[in-house]
């Protein structure tokens, strides 16, 4: 009986170990967020609200809930601009990444590994290094302007820099891998042989794709448009370097409103108004392709 | 893009000189065969045999390096796999996750054109014809393995194919459900009357399926016959020990008696049934399947081919049978399995026995062949 006892309270603690055990793995995490998501979050909602007290760059809480309407109001243009920007940088993406993704998941052999580190080189170089690139790139002197100006594509007098062109296919351009990996993961994990099998069904590889690997690799389409689109929409450095004041996206304006006008509390509210824009478009996306009507 | 599979090309199945190399290596080495329509069909060989590549170019899914396959008339050697009125069980049944179990069923269809009123009645039929119409609006990953398996045959059969190709459609499933489903498949196979080519390893579920077996060595067929013809009367030694298990003992033709031929095994005369020959020489393996001996103490009445002074070596007791290994005086050791069904008491580990058996369930080989080919 003793016996019995004392093997039933070590599979009793056992279990107890069991269950707290993923608390503790979750606090380092949770400690982290508090402190640099949930805190400052917080505040910037307080902020978003104060009114201009007496000295510059004094703002005292005035819970002035009319700041957000003076404040998208006044960047209306530019609010509109990211979502544009956004979702078109996004499709770029996509068309791009799609077909590459398939290639490396499906196609490449021994070669995966080399094309996935190649996937993620850009990363080895820091964000705004490759902007001031891409600038290069579609530069007076570049490769691009040369090639289009030689097939008539542009007159002589154009230029593909500081403009709408240069903000969305630099926002690509720079999202690009975060387009990419999740549709290479969705796509190496469908089973070649669901493919075959499609095709011995009589599909050929129109329908084949059209049925089973688009739909099956909308997990990736869906992680790897968001994983563009978020960044993208609130990006300010592609617009800066690579746009002209025609082109100038909210987070440049977030930022001016910032930095330069020292206006705390438009600049707060923007933010949240762009963050609350966001995730009300992305949650009505999730469900939409949650129901597979995207498809 | 409307294939109408279920009256295209019918008929038998018939290779011809189908060669499949991959670089130096030959995996379907100039195979000719014809698989008569209507049968249930299995390639059984050990893996890298060449019997999934095979199955493969008859798919579709591989193209063969020479060589060509017809379909009654019809050559379909360079037919897109869409087009061919071939479908295929696949080895883990490669169903559509994301789609329900009616759609996956009714994709072949669908592909083909045929009206929803159509496509319904004829999945609800295959799913009637399985025993499993409660799972239609399911997906494959809430199913079991056997579930999952039925399906895959569903899937496959609604479209009505001159061919059903299986690859090792059981190999994913236990012991228990494996012998379920053979015979369902078996019962399946009369049912709709397709053409049904099974590939496997396993060589108890080729014999319990299958008409016709073709055993596969190398890329080559080894022997072709009934599963009873491929299990009495192996021509090779490959065949003998891969199906089932063989005694093979070397032996000397050294004369002829009426219908038998005389064969010297280690200076014993034994009795081999010359239709059961396939040696062309004098040097011969005599085989003899383990169940066929008859085990007896020595000193004990005896009839047929007798060899004695053998001693017991080893004993197994497995339920139904009782498994001896004996030592031979040769100093080679013979399986012999006897049926537990007298009350005989088991011959213990060092008995003095002799071992006897009907001439006529001798064969014999080619005494060139190896003796352990194909054992496994």
């Amino acid at each position: 009986m003793v016996a019995f006892k004392t093997t039933s309270a070590k599979v009793f603690k056992l279990k107890d170990n069991k269950s707290t055990l993923p608390y503790l793995l979750l606090l380092p995490g949770l400690l982290w967020l508090v402190l640099f998501f949930i805190v400052p979050i917080f505040s910037l909602g307080q902020m978003s609200t104060k009114v201009a007290g007496a000295d510059t760059g004094e703002f005292v809480q005035g819970y002035r809930f009319a700041n957000y309407i003076d404040a998208f109001s006044a960047s209306k243009e530019q609010f509109f601009r990211s979502f544009l920007y956004g979702i078109l940088a996004t499709l770029i993406a996509l068309a791009i990444a799609y077909p590459l993704a398939y290639a490396i998941a499906f196609k490449s052999g021994k070669w995966k590994n080399v094309l996935l580190v190649l996937v993620v080189a850009p990363f080895f170089v820091s964000f705004l290094l490759r902007t001031i690139a891409w600038k290069q790139i579609l530069g007076e002197e570049g490769p691009v302007v040369g090639v289009l100006r030689g097939l008539h594509l542009i007159s002589p007098q154009t230029s593909i820099t500081s403009s709408a062109f240069a903000v969305v296919t630099g926002l690509a351009y720079n999202f690009l891998p975060f387009m990419t990996l999740p549709l290479y993961a969705s796509l190496e994990r469908i089973d070649p042989r669901t493919l075959e099998a499609a095709g011995d069904l009589y599909a050929n590889g129109i329908t084949t794709f059209r049925k089973i690997t688009l739909p099956l690799s909308m997990p990736g389409v869906v992680a790897g448009t968001l994983l563009t689109f978020i960044p993208a929409a609130g990006d300010y450095i592609n617009a800066t370097i690579l746009g002209s004041p025609t082109s100038k996206m909210l987070g440049n304006v977030i930022e001016a409103r910032f930095f330069k006008i020292v206006d705390y509390p438009t600049a707060a509210a923007l933010s949240f108004t762009l963050m609350a824009a966001i995730l009300i478009l992305v949650t009505f996306y999730i469900r939409r392709a949650g129901t597979e009507e995207l498809v | 893009m409307a294939v109408d599979a279920s009256t295209s090309a019918r008929g038998d199945l018939i290779l011809k000189n189908l060669t499949k190399s991959f670089g130096e290596f030959n995996a379907v080495d100039d195979l000719s065969l014809v698989i008569p329509k209507g049968s249930f069909f299995a390639l059984l060989g050990p893996s890298g045999c060449g019997k999934t590549t095979t199955l493969r170019m008859v798919a579709g899914l591989e193209v063969p390096t020479s060589g060509s396959i017809f379909v009654g008339e019809t050559d379909i050697t360079e037919m897109k796999p869409y087009r061919r009125p071939v479908n295929t069980v696949f080895q883990n049944y490669a169903l559509f996750p994301h789609l329900t179990i009616f759609e996956n069923i009714a994709f072949g269809l669908r592909r083909r054109g045929i009206t929803d009123a159509e496509v319904k009645t004829a999945v609800d039929k295959v799913l009637t014809l399985i025993e499993l119409p409660e799972l239609a609006g399911r997906k494959p990953n809430q199913l079991s393995g056997g579930q999952q398996q039925r399906i895959a045959v569903a899937r496959a059969i609604v479209n009505r194919p001159a061919l059903l190709l299986l690859d090792e459609p059981l190999g994913a499933l236990d012991l228990k459900l494996r012998r379920q489903m053979q015979i369902e498949l078996k019962w399946i196979q009369t049912e709709i009357g397709i053409t049904f080519v099974h590939v496997t390893h396993d060589q108890e579920e080729a014999m319990t399926m299958a008409d016709t077996i073709a055993v596969m060595n190398k890329g080559k067929i080894e022997q072709m016959g009934t599963p009873e013809e491929l299990y009495d009367s192996p021509k090779t030694s490959f065949v003998a020990n891969f199906l089932g298990q063989s005694n093979l003992i070397p032996g000397k033709v050294s004369g002829s008696d009426g219908d038998n031929l005389v064969v010297d095994l280690f200076g014993t005369k034994v009795s081999v049934p010359k239709s059961r020959n396939s040696a062309t020489g004098d040097s011969v393996l005599v085989g003899v399947r383990p169940e066929k001996f008859r085990i007896a103490l020595e000193g004990k009445a005896t009839h047929g081919n007798v060899l004695t002074g053998a001693v017991v070596s080893d004993v197994s007791y497995i339920g139904v049978s009782t498994q001896y290994q004996v030592e031979m005086p040769w100093g080679k050791e013979v399986m012999v399995f006897e049926q537990n069904d007298d009350d005989e008491e088991m011959l213990r580990k060092g008995a003095k026995v002799v071992l006897s058996w009907e001439p006529i369930f001798t064969f014999a080989l080619d005494g060139k062949d190896s003796a352990t080919a194909g054992s496994n």
